[in-house]
């Protein structure tokens, strides 16, 4: 059953992915872009996640966690960056 | 070095926050372990000094674990309509930008008030008024003024169940009044 | 039925149901019309996700000890998904990614304006660049 699971999840998340990689490629501006590499990185923990619990190792765990603090904090960035470029240029 | 000295009863809810981080990801609770996990969170919290978080001073546990549960089932529903809507509708959704004024003026309700209304999916917190503890919403699928009133309606009561929780007991005395007028 | 394979079932199904979140963030990505209800697509399901996969992962393993630090991977999420989400909010709305005929209506605008004004003024009257006025 394990198996058939994989299967489907991989499927699943592979099809995700690409949706993901299509909006980076094609998003209008900056910030989707961002946006859309934030859930293709989700989507890495995620398959993380599903290896280790067919497997049954705990390996990944820590990359998990790190994944989704680096996710966080690159987000965090180029959304204040974006908003303190935007304000200067239209300031000036 | 004008900092404030925090007494311990304020610092103990994140000294133990920090020992059962350090607990989980050692994966090994055994006193030993956890003794030196609380050295160094009190090493921690006194090197990298932060500014204390005012704690309302009370925790109501009971009421705590029916909201975590109420929350919990918000995000599975939440989530699905999500899916449906993008499945479904697609380009054509309509939103709105929502103003709610909050009850309270404290720091920590309104983040934390914030944070659920965040998680939930459907809502987002595009900017805060700090000054008159407004929050502006970004609310997906809403089409009218009914709607954004639900909106509202939903966001203060969570913010109602919030105060239940960890409110001040002015913040509760004048919930209850409220609701009681 | 034996209770090894029921728990087996249950993590399996929470993991499709897992991964369908994740394309489901993806197909919101693709099919939503605007920064802002990207968003909603993008961040929250995945919140709901991973709790379902780090259930499944502790459903698998069986041991009592790998709970609490999946509880810690899935409290920091819950920590820094709003906080991001809301910096990315910000900063489209600040930067007028918003289509305004997408919204039904918007009460942070006139509050916004009133502030441009506001610090307009201000500029005008002293001839320094007050930032805060405009936030």
């Amino acid at each position: 059953m394990m198996q058939t699971v994989l299967t489907v999840t991989a499927v699943v998340l592979s099809l995700a992915a690409a949706g993901a990689i299509i909006r980076i490629g094609r998003g209008p501006s900056l910030l989707d872009r961002v946006l859309a590499a934030d859930v293709l990185l989700a989507i890495f923990g995620a398959a993380l996640c599903i290896d280790m619990a067919v497997n049954r190792h705990l390996n990944n765990l820590m990359l998990l966690v790190a994944i989704s603090l680096i996710g966080f904090v690159g987000s965090v960035t180029v959304a204040r960056f974006v908003a303190e470029r935007r304000e200067g240029s239209r300031e000036s | 070095m004008n900092r404030k000295r925090i007494s311990l009863r304020q610092e103990l809810p994140l000294l133990v926050w920090l020992v059962f981080v350090w607990g989980a990801l050692w994966q090994n609770f055994s006193p030993g372990n956890l003794l030196f996990g609380a050295l160094i969170a009190v090493l921690v919290a006194r090197i990298f000094y932060l500014p204390p978080v005012e704690l309302g001073g009370r925790f109501n546990v009971l009421r705590a674990v029916p909201f975590a549960l109420i929350f919990l089932g918000k995000v599975v529903a939440a989530s699905f309509q999500v899916l449906y809507l993008a499945v479904v509708r697609g380009p054509n959704v309509v939103s709105a930008i929502v103003a709610v004024p909050l009850r309270s003026h404290s720091d920590l309700l309104v983040t934390a008030t914030g944070h659920v209304i965040s998680l939930i999916p459907g809502s987002l917190v595009v900017e805060v008024d700090r000054s008159t503890s407004t929050l502006y919403i970004h609310g997906i699928n809403v089409r009218n003024a009914e709607d954004a009133a639900k909106l509202r309606k939903e966001v203060r009561d969570t913010e109602a169940g919030l105060i239940r929780i960890m409110g001040t007991k002015d913040e509760l005395s004048a919930l209850t009044q409220e609701l009681a007028a | 039925m034996n209770p090894e394979t029921v728990i087996d079932a249950v993590s399996a199904v929470f993991m499709v149901v897992g991964a369908l979140m994740s394309l489901g963030a993806a197909i919101g990505l693709l099919r939503f019309p605007d920064l802002m209800s990207r968003m909603h697509a993008a961040t929250k399901p995945q919140v709901l996700g991973l709790f379902l996969l780090l259930a499944a992962l502790g459903l698998q393993m069986r041991t009592w000890w790998v709970w609490p630090v999946l509880l810690v991977a899935w409290l920091f999420q819950l920590l820094t998904v709003p906080v991001s989400a809301h910096m990315v909010g910000r900063a489209g709305y600040r930067t007028k990614h918003l289509h305004p005929e997408l919204l039904s209506s918007d009460e942070l605008e006139a509050v916004v304006q009133k502030a441009a004004q506001k610090a307009a003024q201000k500029t005008a009257n002293h001839g320094v660049d007050d930032d805060d006025a405009g936030r």
